[in-house]
């Protein structure tokens, strides 16, 4: 054993080991993004959905709708409505309202959530002011459609759904003028 | 202190024979739902299967430390491995392991499943203090610390609930499923109150859920269970449970209360309104230290009539009105007074006694101060 | 192979140890190394123990008295970070430097120049973490979890000084790592087959493994952590699309193999140490070979059970559960074999064999309350309260830190060459024992009752408990000083010791000289 292998050979491969499990922890991250997607770990809902179901007539669902503002956001934003009560498979649209009171122009950036997690894979959003960041004049203030399919096969104990917003402030990060002339 | 003993056995013995014999509570208390309890029984019988195992191996270590040592005249055995043994002292806990595996997850599948509930509260964490939100109520508020500075400074004596209190707490109806949706506004809390056995951590951008039926009305308390900066300890949660006609006595109260707050502050009001109701308010809460005629009673209480802040920039006069003047007897009334109260007042001294200045402050104004303080 | 060491060898021997300063600064030597980890993690032991008497004096009643609670919090994180990184870890490493080589029959470690190295990044790593203390924002005062957005977002600057020092630290660890993994596979004696090794080496070939397997993941978490602070990116900030939970999963997965990397060392020194004063041999060395090994695998599927509250799923619950209560089966097979070693043998209670007992049914009342821990639904009760701190002060305690205690005191006369005085090392025990259980043992109760961790103040209900265990904690932290007596009195004088001075004792280092002379196992002694 101890003949087996050279000193050099033994330390190479240990710190291709200890370079592969940095590499790992950068990994976790689109790993962790997969399995939250595909599991619905933490709520997590996916990108904008593209297929057509056909509507279960028998199956209703309760669609709850939350809005929290994140600590430094002064943006009024809430839905239109608590919430809606829809079929399985069928579109449903509710409008969410977000006012600028301030003297600046600023850009927001909008983070979904549902709970229980395991019914995040099975809320369809068709349309969504989530995927994209916000950007609202001083006084400004908008209605953001939110157009949504609750899945036919999100397993059959979900009777209630929560989609919570969370609203952020990202105009240090991404400042308003800078995304006007990106448009 | 701790050079002192007989001062520490003092303790000791009046702790024992007095009223605070509570505080020397060494188990978990049961709880106040049927979740609580059966969680309680699970952690009672690990607890047992711990003290029996215990029992067994400590037991058979003592054995040995007083009957196989070398003083009695012991020779050792020169045994050194026993596959049979190794093999039972494997299985047999696997199968306690499995056993005490099966109540665990029945329990745990119940708290899972919130579906069903009566009632959805959006429970949001800040640094330092918890927002309730009563979904499709209209009713929604902050619940801060009650407890005061001079208790925590040690200036005056620690009330029986010293940082369990605060100035509003959540109000459920009892025998009711109640969802909590709780999220965060800037770093993770967790909410937690023992006597309903839920806890969950508040994750800013994400909403966890959580679910509680409670028994019996009384009040409860929990405390912020994950480190959010400076103050966490100092951000309790209280829940008082009610009787439902009492809870929809309450909520009706809120509702109306929000529902005039609302008209109120959203009301296009006029200088005239504001004025006269200022008039009013200034004569219930202004009146004993700046006088009915705003001549006020210097140096200890500053006149208003003519003075610099009432004639000055709006913004200062609002803003002392608003958070009061530290070391002096000018309290911080923003959080005393409503919106509209604080409105009328500004604007009434800003025109009364020969002031006028002819503007005016707005309910929606100072509503707007607010919601910047508190955020 | 054996040509690289050589070289070394014969460099070495051609002057013994240099003189002053600069032996310390540029010694290649296992043993000088070995001392001098040892010295800094005793250093670092007591410098950790200070903050802790911090914390302890603001708990001793409730009110604050002596600290506000923003430094209250940076002594949470220091106490923390100091013991784990600074005192477990590195004494660990310096007993593995000291006795490995002495234990398989080998001249020194593979690596000595890179030895060197990794044991001088620590001083420089800790002076920079401690000296956070006094920059105008504070130290970090985000936990040693360090969880984000507070150590991100709403981190105080020194957070990136905390990053820096993680960073060396690490490279610290993997180095020392890879250099034991090294010595251990290439530099057996002859006849040194793997199952012959003691079982010390074995947990720590074992540990050397998680190190480089989880210290990484660490380096990565920090790094993430960094270039959200100061290069833009949103791996751990909801509001760029991460996810603070993310940085659980990260942390956990280096934490959890992390606890173990604490304690498997010291499984294996008790190991050697029960069987010594017992005399009797280990029962069942095999078992407790594959118990660590199956200790190890499994410590890496359950980091998850440090996150039960977060609102992970319920199938993610039941499976971290499940297997985190399998840990206990290893666990308890260990234990098992510890008891059983005892039994029928011809015990004495040298102070190291105290540790030792202390060690075993002190860890395993850590142990029980782990298994209660793992249970779920239980954990939402326990979880982030008093309980947990009791938990886990009793693994690294009596467990990590008592395990140590007598790994010194069986070794310090292979390393001084003279007896310690076994009445002060009997007064240690008693007086720390007594100490550690006073300090510890409430905790149990107020967690139960309800008291959270990381607070500075509580209601009324607490404070009973509280103070004694202040009280506790005053007396075990005043203990330790009275060990750097013990320990320098026998290094100064003392009976001479023989090359065994213990009749029991068993292995290699036990056929060389006390103290043991610089250069040992020049020529690799014959394994039977």
């Amino acid at each position: 054993m101890a003949d087996s292998i050279s000193l050099k050979k033994l330390v190479t491969r240990l710190l291709l080991v200890v370079v592969a499990m940095f590499i790992f922890g950068f990994a976790l991250v689109p790993i962790y993004d997969v399995m939250c997607k595909a599991f619905g770990i933490n709520g997590k809902t996916g990108g904008q959905y593209e297929g057509e179901q056909v509507v279960d007539e028998s199956r209703q669902v309760r669609v709850q709708f939350l809005s929290t503002n994140a600590v430094d956001m002064v943006w009024d934003f809430y839905p239109k409505g608590d919430e809606l009560v829809v079929k399985a498979g069928a579109v449903n649209e509710m409008v969410f309202v977000a006012h600028n009171p301030t003297d600046r122009p600023m850009s927001a950036q909008a983070v979904p959530s549902i709970s229980p997690s395991n019914a995040a894979a099975y809320f369809h959003k068709t349309e969504c002011f989530c995927f994209t960041q916000q950007v609202l004049q001083p006084g400004e203030r908008i209605e953001m459609p939110m157009r949504f399919i609750v899945d036919r096969d999100m397993p059959k104990e979900v009777k209630h759904l929560t989609l919570s917003y969370t609203l952020f402030d990202i105009t240090a990060r991404h400042p308003p003028v800078a995304l006007n002339t990106d448009r | 202190m701790t050079r002192h003993p007989h001062v520490w056995m003092g303790l000791l013995l009046w702790s024992i024979f007095s009223q605070a014999q509570a505080a020397w509570t060494v188990n978990m208390a049961p709880g106040a739902t049927q979740i609580s309890n059966a969680v309680f029984d699970l952690h009672m019988t690990i607890f047992w299967i711990c003290v029996v195992i215990g029992i067994i191996v400590f037991g058979a270590m003592f054995w040995s430390m007083m009957m196989h040592r070398r003083s009695t005249g012991q020779n050792a055995a020169h045994f050194h491995e026993n596959t049979r043994v190794e093999i039972l002292w494997t299985i047999v806990p696997f199968l306690i392991l499995v056993l005490m595996a099966i109540p665990a997850t029945a329990t745990l599948i119940k708290m899972y499943d919130s579906s069903e509930s009566e009632i959805d509260i959006q429970v949001t964490g800040y640094q330092w203090k918890w927002h309730y939100k009563y979904l499709g109520q209209d009713v929604e508020f902050f619940s801060n610390l009650a407890t005061p500075a001079e208790q925590i400074h040690n200036q005056s004596a620690k009330g029986e609930h010293y940082l369990l209190e605060v100035d509003k707490p959540l109000v459920l109806p009892v025998d009711a499923k109640v969802r909590f949706l709780v999220t965060s506004a800037d770093v993770i809390h967790s909410w937690w109150v023992p006597a309903f056995a839920v806890k969950r951590d508040a994750i800013p951008g994400f909403v966890n859920e959580a679910w509680t039926r409670v028994d019996k009305p009384g009040l409860y308390r929990g405390q912020c269970a994950e480190l959010c900066g400076k103050d966490h300890g100092f951000m309790p949660i209280v829940v008082e449970v009610k009787s439902k006609p009492d809870y929809e006595k309450w909520l009706g109260e809120r509702k109306a209360e929000a529902a005039q707050l609302k008209e109120l502050t959203s009301k296009e009001w006029t200088r005239e309104e504001l004025v006269e109701r200022g008039d009013k308010v200034y004569h219930t809460t202004c009146v004993a230290c700046h006088q009915a005629e705003g001549q006020g009673l210097p140096p200890m209480f500053p006149a208003l009539k003519g003075s610099k802040i009432a004639t000055g920039p709006i913004k200062d006069h609002l803003n002392i009105v608003f958070h009061g003047k530290p070391g002096t007897s000018m309290a911080a009334f923003g959080k005393q007074l409503s919106e509209v109260d604080i409105a009328a007042v500004v604007t009434y001294e800003r025109n009364a006694w020969g002031n006028n200045k002819g503007d005016m402050v707005t309910p929606k104004e100072v509503l707007e101060l607010k919601q910047a303080e508190s955020q | 192979m054996s040509a690289v060491i050589d070289d070394h060898g014969h460099a070495d021997h051609a002057h013994g140890p240099a003189k002053g300063l600069m032996r310390w600064v540029l010694t290649t030597n296992h043993k000088d190394i070995g001392t001098l980890y040892l010295w800094f993690a005793f250093s670092m032991f007591l410098l950790g123990g200070s903050f802790a008497m911090v914390i302890r004096a603001e708990l001793f009643q409730p009110g604050l008295q002596i600290v506000q609670p923003e430094f209250f919090n940076q002594m949470t994180t220091m106490h923390g970070l100091v013991m784990v990184f600074g005192a477990v870890m590195p004494a660990f490493v310096g007993l593995a430097n000291w006795m490995v080589p002495l234990m398989i029959g080998a001249p020194d470690m593979a690596l000595p120049r890179m030895n060197n190295f990794s044991f001088w990044l620590l001083p420089a790593a800790f002076l920079m973490l401690v000296s956070t203390l006094f920059t105008p924002g504070g130290g970090p005062n985000f936990g040693w979890t360090f969880y984000a957005p507070l150590s991100t977002t709403y981190a105080p600057e020194s957070v990136t000084f905390f990053i820096f020092a993680i960073h060396l630290m690490g490279i610290s660890s993997i180095m020392g790592a890879i250099n034991v993994v090294a010595t251990i596979l290439n530099l057996r004696a002859p006849g040194m087959t793997l199952m012959k090794m003691p079982l010390f080496v074995w947990t720590w070939l074992i540990t050397a493994f998680l190190l480089i397997a989880v210290m990484p993941v660490l380096a990565g978490c920090v790094t993430m952590m960094l270039m959200d602070i100061h290069f833009g990116t949103s791996f751990f900030s909801a509001a760029g699309g991460g996810d603070p939970v993310l940085f659980q999963h990260v942390f956990w997965f280096f934490g959890h193999p992390e606890v173990y990397i604490m304690i498997l060392p010291a499984f294996g020194a008790v190991s050697s140490i029960i069987p010594a004063f017992s005399r009797k041999p280990l029962f069942g060395y095999t078992s407790m070979v594959y118990a660590t090994a199956a200790i190890a695998f499994l410590s890496f599927i359950v980091w998850a059970h440090h996150m039960f509250v977060v609102g992970i799923p319920l199938v993610g619950e039941l499976f971290f559960m499940y297997a985190t209560l399998l840990i206990a089966v290893p666990t308890g097979v260990k234990v098992f074999n510890w008891a059983s070693t005892m039994w029928q043998g011809s015990l004495t209670f040298e102070t190291p064999m105290l540790f030792a007992v202390a060690f075993v049914i002190l860890f395993s009342i850590g142990g029980f309350s782990g298994l209660m821990l793992a249970i779920a639904p239980a954990d939402f009760q326990y979880q982030d309260t008093y309980f947990v701190v009791a938990h886990f002060h009793y693994v690294l305690v009596p467990g990590a830190i008592f395990g140590i205690f007598a790994s010194a005191y069986y070794w310090l006369p292979k390393w001084t060459g003279h007896m310690y005085d076994e009445t002060l090392g009997k007064l240690h025990f008693w007086l720390s024992f007594i100490g550690m259980n006073l300090a510890f043992f409430p905790m149990h109760f107020v967690g139960l009752a309800g008291m959270p961790r990381r607070i500075p103040d509580y209601n009324l209900q607490f404070a009973d408990f509280n103070m004694v265990s202040s009280i506790g904690a005053f007396m075990f932290g005043t203990t330790q000083i009275f060990f750097l007596f013990i320990v320098i009195k026998t290094i100064r004088g003392g009976p001479p010791a023989p090359a065994k001075p213990w009749d029991g004792a068993e292995g290699l280092e036990w056929s060389v000289p006390s103290p043991a002379p610089y250069h040992t196992f020049t020529t690799p002694p014959e394994v039977k």
